[in-house]
This record gives C-alpha cells, structure tokens and sequence, in this order.
C-alpha cells in the first residue's frame, strides 16, 4: 500500500497496484456534520479526474464527492450507503467511498501528502 | 452591518459551539455532539434552545386593543383567558402570510413572538394598522430560552417552582432571583416543553442552572429537524407572502367564530379559499430509500407532469429515514398519493404522507 495522498477537494487516496481507494478525510467529515445519505459511481463506469462521482449529505446540505484520479470504478463500498454514519465513525478506514483501476499514476503527482494537507485543511478552515 | 449576538453567546462559545449567520445574529448551529445526538437527546431527555433572536413585541392596552387585534389576526381574542397563547399570522390583504407568531394575553396588553428575520418589518407593519395608538416594544432587553423534551418539565419545575401546572399554550409570570420571567408552556419540537422569557443579565446564569440539573444545550440544526419531523411550518420555507394559511393546511389555527363575519385583514380571500379550496396545499412527503429531496425540488405525479415544489426536506433521525414538505396541486394531496421527486436530473419515487411525522405517545400529568 502507498502513502496516502489528499486533493484540495478533501478525499484521501491511497494505492495498491493499479487500484486506488477513495475517500473523504476525517477533517471534511468534521465540516459536514452527521452524515446522512451517500451516493456512489456505479461500479463499471469511467470517472475523470476532478470530476463528480457521488454524493455526500448531511442533515444540513448536500456536497459533491470528486474524484482525485481518472480511473474505471472497479469497486463501491455498499456498506456506507446503508449506513451512511460509517463515514463519520471511519472516515479514512471502514468508510471508504470506491475502487478505481487506475489510468495514469502521474495525476497522483500534484496531490498533497499528510503534512501538506493537515497545513491546508487548517488553513481553509479558519 | 454587525452581526448581533444573544446574551448566551458566550456560554455557546463555552461549549464549542459552531456558528451561522442567521437573520443578522451569531447563532449555534450545532454544538460537538452534532445534529443527530442533539435531536434525540431532546427527544429522549431536555434540550435547552436559544431562541433570543427571535422578537419579544409587547403591545400595551385595554378591550380597545383587543377589538383593534381582531381586525389583524384571525383570532376570537375576546374569549382569550389571560395568560392563554394562540399560533396565528400576520397577513396582507390577500392574506398572504408576513409572519407566523405566537400571541399571549396579558394582564395589560399582549406579548407577540415573532420571527428574527420578519421582527423589524412586523413591528412597522403592526404599528401602522394600530395608527400608533397603543405603546408597542420590541424588547431588547430580553431573552427567549426554551427547554423541550420529556425531561423539561422535571427540570424546569426545580429552578423554576410552579411551572408543572401550566397546561399547554398558556403561560404565567414567574420569580426568579427578585427578578419576573413569563413562562409559557410551549415549543416548537413536538415535545412537551417551556419558553421563557427571562432578562438578558439573568440569561446565562438560569441557562447554567438548566444544563446542571441535565437538560443540554441544542443548535439549530437539530431544531430544524425536530419541527420538521413535527410537521411544522418555518417562516420563509412553508409560509411567506405568497402562501395563505389555507394552503399552508393550518385552518386550525383560524377560529372558527371569526370566519362567519370575517373583518379581519385577509379575510375575503380566506373565507374564499375555505369555500372553493385552494389551487395548491401543503403536505407530508417521504421519499422512498434514503434520499434526501431539499427545498425547491420540483414535485411530479407519475405521468411526470409537474404538480409542485418541496419546501424543507431532510434526514429525520427519530425516524431514521428522509422526510419533506411541500406544496402539491390539490387533487395530488391525499395521502398514500404517488409522487416524484427530481434529486440531480435523476426522479426518484416518493409519498404523500399524513403530517406529523413524528408524534409523541406523551401522557400528560405523568412525569
């Protein structure tokens, strides 16, 4: 497994082989509040970097789930739509989001590392 | 502008609140338990609210400015006993709705809750139609604190002595430290519950006192699901100036000996409306699954024509599923009536439900 890496749009992703694993970081579960319905790529479809694939909503407000790499979904974690207070309780663990076959492993290149994230999540949030 | 705080502020800050701008205060969204602990702790326990922003409008006179307030509210407030509430609006002449409010009758006049957002403009509004003849305040100098739940009474009852013998939507002048509060027994959460109006300087300490005989404090986030799963209405949501309380489905609210003669603002169109029906109605939806349908999301039968819009709609956690409200044409109102609701182009199916979602199997005079 590789080092994690963060997008400016708060997912983590983590790589093994060609596949990643996405999620949203505990620092945007924080932000959103109680998590209450979550909404997946379906499994098969092409997603592109920086672009929608799922939803998150808490009792407040819906927010899109980006995707930080291109990629072919090859896996979705069911477990979080029905019960979507898992992404709160394991954000960066249990909750996480799906599975991409990864294209292009450069686009791993311009995301940050744990240090550079944590320095930017503080920073966007105050 | 400045954005106004509460005399609880600090206390809010105490407890790690988080804060949103709302109607031109600084007010806590949720505290670090979040929205859904805090809604089912309310439900289950106490929860204390600050509701300071909100306008405490007492209005001062005699059997004149009775007779005066019937030509507003659709009321039959002659028969009102002293210290007894009652929900009712402010209207145009079209009876379009300019507020919602809580109106209690004092001793020398009546106290008027109204709501933060709509407080000012109510206040021109009211003392426009009254030809400034009675003294109106708009007290600045007050807080509005409620406690709901079934625990509120027990608690309220040991800072407060008295307090159990009030029924619901009445209220009485209570002491506190030598200083009077008014209580009323009521809420907006569908529990059993309090309101308290109480001096800003005393605010904190009466709140402190709540919260160490085990109520907690509770932000707007889960009041906002609470109500929804009460099937009530929120200013600027359910009820503006282009709705009437006919099709806001609160008939109810409008006494019954008012509507023969009529005489009040809005009356003509009310009494209309209650003959031939109105076009639209608000209702109780429940989408089907765990999507959640958020105001503004249009409303179609299952020939995919447009019939409405929803008005609130969120995660109820008592119920555990989505719940909305809405405003459907007439003849798609009843319930059990098959709807769709379009969520990011996508319509998902839904259901006309009974309203409230959530109601309270509460045995009144057992604590």
């Amino acid at each position: 497994m590789s080092e994690v890496k963060f997008s400016k749009e708060h997912e983590w992703i983590t790589l093994a082989g060609d596949v990643a694993t996405i999620g949203i970081t505990q620092h945007a579960t924080e932000m959103l509040g109680d998590i209450v319905f979550a909404e997946l790529p379906e499994k098969g479809s092409n997603v592109e970097k920086d672009g929608t694939a799922g939803v998150v909503e808490s009792t407040k407000a819906a927010s899109d789930v980006y995707t930080p790499v291109s990629g072919e979904v090859v896996d979705i974690n069911k477990v979080i739509v029905d019960d979507p207070a898992k992404i709160n309780e394991d954000p960066e663990g249990a909750g996480w989001f799906f599975k991409l076959k990864i294209k292009d492993i450069s686009e791993l290149d311009s995301l940050m590392n744990k240090e550079e994230y944590d320095k930017f999540a503080k920073e966007s949030s105050s | 502008m400045e954005i106004k705080k509460t005399s609880l502020n600090k206390l809010h800050q105490d407890c790690q609140a988080k804060f949103v701008e709302f109607a031109g205060y600084e007010m806590p969204i949720q505290y670090s338990k979040g929205v859904i602990e805090e809604h089912k702790f309310t439900r289950s326990h106490a929860g204390i609210f600050d509701v300071s922003h909100m306008g405490q409008l007492f209005i001062y006179g005699n059997e004149n400015l009775t007779s005066d307030l019937e030509k507003i509210f659709p009321l039959d407030l002659k028969n009102l006993q002293q210290n007894y509430s009652k929900y009712s609006f402010l209207m145009n002449e079209e009876a379009g709705i300019y507020d919602d409010l809580i109106i209690t009758k004092l001793e020398d006049g009546y106290l008027i809750i109204l709501n933060a957002a709509c407080k000012e403009k109510d206040f021109e509004i009211l003392n426009n139609i009254l030809s400034k003849k009675y003294k109106m305040e708009l007290s600045n100098d007050r807080a509005l604190v409620a406690i709901q739940g079934p625990k509120a009474v027990e608690i309220l009852n040991k800072t407060i002595n008295g307090v159990k013998n009030l029924t619901f939507m009445s209220g009485d002048w209570f002491d506190y430290n030598g200083q009077k509060l008014f209580v009323t027994r009521s809420g907006y959460t569908g529990e059993d519950g309090f309101e308290i109006s109480i001096l800003n300087d005393l605010a904190e300490e009466f709140t402190k006192s709540l919260i160490k005989k085990g109520a907690e404090l509770i932000g707007l986030g889960a009041r906002d699901t609470l109500r929804l799963e009460a099937g009530l209405c929120l200013y600027g949501h359910e009820l503006d100036l282009n709705k009437t309380p006919v099709e806001a489905n609160l008939k109810w609210a409008i006494s019954k000996e008012r509507l023969s003669n009529g005489g009040f603002v809005g009356s003509n169109k009310i009494i209309n409306q209650i003959k031939d029906g109105a076009k639209q109605i608000r209702v109780g939806i429940k989408p089907e699954g765990r999507l959640i349908a958020r105001e503004k999301t249009k409303i179609f039968n299952e020939s995919e024509l447009p019939i409405g819009e929803i008005t609130s709609g969120t995660f109820g956690p008592s119920i555990n599923g989505p719940i909305a409200m809405g405003y459907v044409d007439k003849e798609f109102s009843k319930i059990d009536t098959k709807i769709l609701l379009e969520v990011r182009g996508k319509k998902h199916p839904a259901n006309i439900c009974k309203l409230p979602f959530y109601k309270k199997s509460y045995v009144k005079g057992v604590n």
